[in-house]
């Protein structure tokens, strides 16, 4: 029985149904495709090359990392979500919140958003992540009240959930979409007024060429080949200027950096590799009269400014 | 980082092939147990106090906690008049942790002494150490162990939405989850009573004392030894009532003798001597005992005058190099008569676990670590493991993550492992070279003591280390 001790149980779960009847059944199973491949862990299983030490060396490496920038993530959704609700309650944090995460995978981060109380609903068109998530969530009774999983696309519910959700989470997921602009669209449909997105990606650089492909695919192996079409990457400039021009407003960029050394993610400043953006959908104005109030005390704080500065004063007459 | 991965790989490796775990069993049992989120098992002190803390902390305020005890539940209505033998020396950073969930303040309400002054010294020479704090602040507080059980008790039930404790509890099997979970295997320890009621839980912690059932359960190794040697605790009353805030320990070379202040007029006695001499003092009269006790603290018939001499050569060059103010020997509160039936005597020992953690479990307390009453160090050590491990689990559980997850846990474990090594084996080498009589070790150790009693740094080093 292999597994170092870091692997722990909540990376060990992200190896999938390895077991004594997970190896003899592999062949007869179906292979993922690459695109939803890096989002899935679980599918490890599923692509098992043969040489075992190497694989287990992989797949251990690989779990281990996701665990460890899953905690940076869940951190800093945690934080910005508090951060709009007034009193929450200890040990549910989160609770009263409806959260859709899309792309969930095997439920990396459905999970933790359920531990702390939110409502989530995880989406993915792999029906098999689906059925491990909904596995694994089977065996925690609280958690298997406060998640939902569905197997299908974002696409597919827009109709039936326009503005339900107080945030919508996609990680790792729009680096692999045909049609970024849609998606964000969509995210933004089910998203309430003033609901929050993350998105966390891989930059297109350089550097995220040199390590995310060459590196991680080619050399050291640890995602499989074709996972990640280098086109694909989206920058956060680009990102920026979608979610602006479909009505979401960026609060924060922030990139993520991986210490092999330590075996930690860290924030940084850099995000010339993997990075989160959190952006917030403008509230919509509810009745035309508020309109007219914005712009009345919109023209009356200029009048405000101008009093005291005669230069605006002039600005203003223009 | 990565040797200690490979050198943990190797061992897993080895303990899954060899070791009384059960790997992949599938569990058949019911799928309708109950699931905690954690499982104390073993209600003594440091079990009770884990329950406190964790049904106390913030982030755990929708989690379900379950503390199980083998013995019945101990109900103090009026607090007896006589003192209880058993009694343990908490440190000011035990006093906290204890405060924090609110238990302090009964212990307060009931009762506790406080000391101020620590004398510790050898029966071979006049070498001695004295520890205080600069402005006498307390050093410590010397508390029933039944107090503290009670004040445990008393706040566990003002949490009982969150905390179910279970009396006369015992566990007789655990099952372990596999460590890559199968789809139909549910991912979570399994335990079984000895009435045949089955539980699950995210996280196992053993505070089963140092037989642990959860250790062997999980094949933990330990490394223990026995000492030759046994301690006699006892109820004393002092000749004269007296201000009482100093704690005075001897080392004799059969084993240390200490004298804990209880009250004015009382003290608790500690004295680990030899199995034979302590059947000895058990069984004999209290008279003869009160001689024993007091002969044991006054009595110089150890001193020789080799050493006498190299002691007070170096006091001399000490007193040369800096004005200490002078630590004359003192000497203890002579004893009048001891309480009837409150002599006990029990086997002392050494024991350390390997690992204090592994996926799902961890260990505390006495179950990770058994050491010499000497220092007075044993449940403050359980204490210490209590609040790295709350604060651990707190900021788990504020991160949404898996609480038996080994990412936490092995944090645990460097944190506790780093400090109770250390302390375990400086304490083990105090009683081995404090256990002779023989010059040369004599000499080495009263030089020792007293260059440390002369190094003040040194000495609020060790204290600020002792009162973690």
């Amino acid at each position: 029985m292999w597994g170092g001790r870091k692997l722990g149980s909540s990376g060990g779960w992200f190896l999938g149904v390895l077991g004594p009847g997970g190896r003899s059944t592999q062949a007869a199973r179906p292979l993922i495709s690459p695109a939803v491949y890096a989002k899935n862990q679980l599918s490890w299983t599923l692509q098992i090359k043969p040489g075992v030490f190497s694989e287990y060396r992989t797949m251990w490496f690989k779990s281990y990392r996701m665990t460890f920038s899953c905690l940076n993530r869940i951190k800093n959704f945690r934080d910005n979500l508090l951060k709009t609700i007034p009193n929450h309650q200890p040990g549910k944090p989160l609770s009263g919140m409806k959260i859709l995460d899309v792309g969930c995978g095997g439920g990396l981060l459905t999970e933790p958003l359920g531990r702390l109380g939110a409502s989530v609903i995880g989406i993915d068109p792999v029906d098999e992540n689906i059925k491990t998530a909904l596995c694994h969530k089977s065996f925690d009774p609280v958690l298997d009240k406060r998640i939902e999983y569905r197997v299908c696309s974002l696409e597919e519910i827009v109709e039936e959930t326009p503005e339900t959700f107080d945030a919508v989470v996609a990680s790792e997921v729009v680096e692999h979409v045909t049609d970024l602009e849609t998606f964000l669209q969509c995210c933004c449909q089910v998203l309430k007024p003033g609901g929050s997105l993350f998105i966390t990606t891989i930059n297109k650089t350089q550097l995220s060429y040199a390590l995310g492909i060459v590196f991680s695919e080619l050399i050291a192996g640890i995602v499989p080949k074709g996972t990640h079409t280098w086109e694909k990457f989206v920058s956060p400039e680009t990102l920026e200027s979608i979610l602006e021009s479909n009505g979401l407003s960026v609060q924060t960029v922030i990139g993520m950096l991986y210490n092999p050394f330590s075996g930690y993610w860290h924030w940084s400043e850099n995000t010339s590799l993997n990075y989160v953006a959190h952006s917030v959908k403008s509230r919509v104005q509810e009745y035309p009269m508020s309109a007219e109030f914005v712009l009345k005390r919109e023209t009356e704080e200029l009048q405000a400014t101008a009093c005291t500065n005669p230069a605006g004063h002039e600005e203003l007459k223009k | 980082m990565a040797a200690r991965l490979v050198r943990r790989w190797g061992a897993v490796r080895a303990a899954a092939h060899s070791g009384p775990l059960v790997p992949c069993r599938r569990w058949s049992g019911a799928s309708t147990d109950t699931v905690y989120d954690v499982v104390v098992s073993g209600g003594g002190l440091v079990g009770a106090a884990m329950a406190c803390a964790l049904g106390y902390d913030v982030h755990f305020h929708d989690k379900k906690i379950l503390l199980l005890e083998a013995g019945p539940k101990k109900v103090l209505e009026k607090l007896s008049e006589t003192y209880s033998n058993r009694v343990s020396s908490i440190s000011p950073g035990s006093a906290t942790l204890l405060s924090s969930f609110g238990a302090w303040d009964h212990i307060c309400n009931m009762r506790y002494r406080a000391f101020r002054r620590m004398q510790v010294w050898d029966a071979c020479s006049e070498a001695l150490i004295m520890f205080d704090k600069d402005n006498l602040d307390d050093m410590g507080y010397i508390v029933e162990n039944d107090v503290i059980m009670h004040a445990l008790t008393k706040q566990l039930e003002a949490v009982s939405d969150r905390v179910t404790v279970l009396y006369r509890s015992k566990a007789i099997r655990y099952t372990w989850p596999c460590p890559f979970p199968m789809a139909d295997s549910s991912p979570w320890v399994h335990i079984t009573l000895g009435d045949g009621s089955t539980f699950q839980t995210k996280l196992l912690i053993g505070a089963d004392g140092h037989n642990s059932g959860v250790r062997q359960a999980a094949g933990i190794q330990n490394v223990s030894w026995n000492y030759d040697q046994s301690a006699v605790v006892a109820t004393l009353h002092l000749s004269e009532a007296t201000e009482n805030n100093v704690a005075w320990q001897r080392f004799l070379p059969s084993g240390p003798i200490a004298l804990l202040p209880l009250s004015d007029t009382l003290s608790s006695l500690v004295w680990s001597t030899s199995h034979e001499h302590a059947a000895e003092l058990v069984s004999m009269d209290e008279e003869q005992f009160v001689d024993a006790v007091n002969s044991a603290f006054w009595s110089d018939a150890d001193h020789t005058d080799f050493i006498d001499t190299a002691g007070a050569m170096l006091q001399y060059a000490v007193g040369l190099l800096k004005p200490t103010k002078v630590s004359a020997r003192q000497l203890p509160p002579s004893v009048a008569r001891v309480d009837a039936k409150s002599r006990v005597l029990f086997p002392l020992g050494l024991g350390h676990a390997a690992e204090y953690v592994r996926p799902r479990v961890a260990l505390i307390g006495d179950a990770a670590h058994r050491v010499h009453p000497l220092a007075g160090q044993g449940v403050n050590m359980g204490f210490g493991d209590i609040s790295s491990l709350a604060h651990h689990l707190s900021t788990a559980a504020f991160n949404g993550k898996d609480l038996g997850s080994m990412s936490h846990l092995t944090g645990y474990e460097t944190d506790r492992q780093r400090h109770n090594t250390a302390l375990l084996a400086a304490i083990d080498l105090l009683k081995r070279l404090y256990s002779t009589s023989a010059t040369p070790l004599v000499l080495l150790r009263t030089w020792g003591l007293q260059a440390t009693n002369a190094v003040s740094p040194l000495k609020e080093q060790i204290m600020a280390f002792a009162s973690k």
